[in-house]
């Protein structure tokens, strides 16, 4: 059995600055990350952020700065390759890291687990060429084209960004479809597609894949304002694969074994469990950060991670007279990266859960 | 095959076979995971869970944020049994 003050379950975004936050103020930080880097999405987003301090860099770029920060901190440990399978009513976590099953006692986790991808149902949606967008978009990380001419399905930021990436890794996108009659994502990522050339067709979805053994093609059809297909609408597309970036759900399975109150919350992207204002759930010393908590931007995740940690290192006792206020200044930044007209989906989210949680939410 | 739409992954469950299940009575996630076994697969759900919601919401006339989750257990990936007998054997080696 592992003793650790803080456990932080993921290593993407919200993980990283959860463990670099809570190790600033002094405590001992084990970090669990299923795959074998650190920084999660960050690290294959060759797009250039906006918002805070992080405005201008490239998505690797802010990934490699948490890493050196991470490196910065004797007192973190970092296992990679190590999945978390459970966490028991006795606060016992389970992992499988270096093919044993190891035991981990902290006393305090900050569930950082983020989204997965959402999948589409449609005939021929299993054929070889369907992709999740962020598989195509790993796939370009490490050097493997993954098609020569793509449909991409869903005009969200994800939608928009990954065909910029494919575009500029000789991948030609046949179209961008979006069920919806507006772009989801920003009209900066937009307009950078149609510059290029390529096409953002809105209230649109795919109705089949077609092809012998992989995908030859789709057929996408036109939708009325009740989102019912319209007679005669249907357009054929050419290509050897097809990308769905149609949202995420948050992996808050681990949430619901801590035993978390949890909420279906619509515009925070599916079940998560409902957190307070320093991104505690309803179990105490049980906190969750970044897109499990509600999906969002790396923005904001990192935020909330930043502050889970804070959160988590003044429980145990850390700095305790600082604490008040750094969280105040987290909640503050979120607040003004919240306060923009794309922003009004996740704080109507927020509102919801504040309803349901009976407290003040961040 | 190309005419199916397939909704769970892992065990090769088709919507026809969800609606099937919905048709005969089924009335939650749990209910068709049983009868069906999507979701019992490796992903554990994480790919069917949400479209198998959204059937059932649009059959029921009920929002997709009401409809009832599964239970989740540990372990929430798939581990070699070997992997938690050696856990096992080593836990009652330090016992003795």
């Amino acid at each position: 059995m592992k003793d650790i003050e803080v456990l932080i379950i993921g290593g993407g975004p919200a993980g990283l600055c959860a463990a670099s936050a809570a190790a600033s103020m002094g405590a001992k930080v084990l970090i669990c990350e299923r795959n074998q880097d650190l920084g999660g999405q960050l690290m294959i987003q060759t797009g250039k952020f906006f918002g805070n301090k992080h405005a201008g860099m490239r998505g690797f770029q802010i990934g490699a700065e948490l890493l050196q920060e991470i490196a910065a901190y004797p007192q973190i440990e970092v296992w990679t390759g190590a999945t978390v399978l459970g966490i028991y009513e006795d606060g016992v976590v389970t992992c499988l890291y270096q093919g044993e099953h190891q035991k981990i006692k902290p006393a305090k986790i900050i569930i950082a687990t983020g989204a997965s991808e959402n999948f589409l149902s449609f005939p021929g949606n299993d054929l070889p060429g369907v992709y999740a967008a962020g598989a195509a978009e790993t796939l370009v990380h490490a050097g493997v084209k993954p098609a020569e001419r793509v449909l991409m399905v869903g005009a969200g930021n994800i939608g928009l960004t990954v065909s910029y990436q494919l575009k500029q890794s000789g991948v030609d996108v046949a179209a961008v479809i979006e069920v919806m009659p507006q772009i989801g994502g920003y009209l900066v990522h937009a307009s950078k597609l149609q510059r290029c050339g390529i096409p953002i067709k809105t209230s649109m979805t795919i109705a089949e894949a077609y092809g012998n053994g992989k995908v030859e093609g789709a057929k996408i059809v036109k939708l009325d304002e009740n989102r019912q297909v319209i007679p005669g609408s249907e357009e054929d597309i050419v290509c050897d694969a097809i990308c769905l970036s149609v949202g995420l759900s948050p992996l808050a399975e681990l949430c619901w074994l801590a035993g978390c109150k949890m909420a279906c919350i619509r515009e925070l992207g599916g079940c998560v469990p409902l957190v307070d204002q320093t991104m505690e759930t309803t179990v105490s010393g049980v906190y969750a950060a970044g897109d499990v908590s509600g999906l969002e931007e790396a923005t904001t995740a990192m935020l909330e991670g930043r502050l889970a940690g804070i959160s988590a290192a003044a429980a145990l006792g850390y700095k305790v007279d600082q604490a008040a206020e750094m969280q105040e200044a987290c909640r503050r930044e979120l607040k003004t990266l919240r306060s923009g007209p794309m922003s009004e989906k996740i704080r109507h989210g927020l509102e919801k859960m504040a309803a349901k949680r009976g407290a003040v939410v961040c | 095959m190309a005419d199916q739409t397939i909704v769970c992954r892992c065990e090769d469950v088709t919507r026809e076979d969800i609606l099937a299940a919905i048709n005969a009575g089924c009335r939650t996630l749990d209910e068709i995971k049983r009868v069906t076994r999507a979701g019992m697969g490796p992903c554990q759900g994480r790919t069917c869970r949400n479209l198998i919601a959204q059937e059932l919401a649009k059959i029921y006339g009920i929002s997709v944020e009401d409809v009832l989750m599964p239970t989740f257990r540990a372990p929430v990936e798939p581990v070699k049994v070997g992997v938690l007998a050696q856990a096992y054997q080593e836990e009652e080696g330090e016992n003795k």
